[in-house]
């Protein structure tokens, strides 16, 4: 990142901040950048994903039953939407997430969300891949 | 997260929220990009039962077919599309304001209009040509 786009911490920032606290670079949340960053990763990786993806799926809507497992079959297919379900979900959950921690004030509920936001995120990742791994692999 | 509620505080002034504004192009795109994303959040269910119906047999995967190829499935899969290419589009658009390029007025307003009208012709374009590989509904 262009140190351009740095805030130039102001002085009392500049007075308060410990040298370690400098050194770790994890601001207040001590979780650093990481949502931001991952977020921009995945969706670098989604915008060439769902280009390869969408174009095949386009193609196969409204296909028959023979002629979808014949492509769901196809590492040109199965390949990149297995990545495009694994960069898709840890997108769409952080994405989640912030939504909720937006609108939900109250701990418990908030708490509550974000577990129900994992487990749905991982739930419906895990199923397209199992159901691709058995079309790939299985009968 | 603050702890700001263990005291409740005194009514205090507000400082003027959504209802205030008249709406700009801008902030409009900003609030469809959630809702977009949000809705693409809850549509992977629609991808996920599309491929385990695929995986479980003949019978199943031609009643999901069925359902997604009525008029009410067909109308989902294109707001899915066009919330799809929306939400991709205007993530383009951030990632580019990421840069720090692009903030002036004029360059937001055409990011802005930009991702509204991409996002409909590339939706029609892609529906065109996967109905013309196809042949018709």
């Amino acid at each position: 990142m262009s140190t351009t786009l740095r805030p130039t911490p102001s002085p009392t920032e500049a007075r308060i901040r410990t040298p370690l606290a400098k050194a770790r670079g994890l601001g207040s949340a001590k979780s650093g950048t990481d949502h931001f960053w991952l977020q921009r990763l995945t969706a670098v990786a989604n915008i060439v994903l769902v280009i390869v993806v969408l174009a095949q799926i386009a193609r196969l809507a409204g296909s028959d039953y023979v002629t979808v497992k014949a492509a769901l079959k196809s590492p040109l297919l199965s390949l990149p939407l297995l990545l495009l379900v694994l960069s898709g979900m840890v997108h769409m959950r952080l994405g989640m997430q912030t939504i909720i921690e937006d609108y939900f004030h109250s701990e418990g509920c908030k708490v509550l969300l974000l577990m129900l936001n994992t487990f749905f995120v991982i739930l419906v990742g895990l199923t397209c891949v199992f159901a691709v791994a058995k079309l790939s692999f299985g009968a | 997260m603050a702890n700001a509620d263990t005291q409740r505080p005194k009514a205090r002034p507000l400082s003027p929220h959504l209802q205030i504004y008249s709406p700009l192009i801008n902030m409009v795109m900003s609030i469809v990009h959630r809702i977009t994303g949000a809705a693409l959040y809850v549509g992977t269910l629609l991808l996920a039962g599309w491929l385990v119906a695929a995986a479980t047999g003949p019978e199943y995967f031609a009643y999901v077919n069925g359902v997604m190829g009525s008029a009410v499935g067909l109308t989902v899969l294109l707001g899915y599309t066009w919330a799809l290419l929306h939400h991709m589009i205007g993530g383009i658009r951030h990632l580019i304001w990421d840069t720090g390029r692009g903030f002036d007025l004029a360059s937001v307003d055409i990011l802005s209009w930009g991702t509204i009208i991409l996002s409909l012709v590339l939706t029609a374009a892609l529906w065109a040509w996967g109905l013309g590989v196809r042949g018709g509904l």
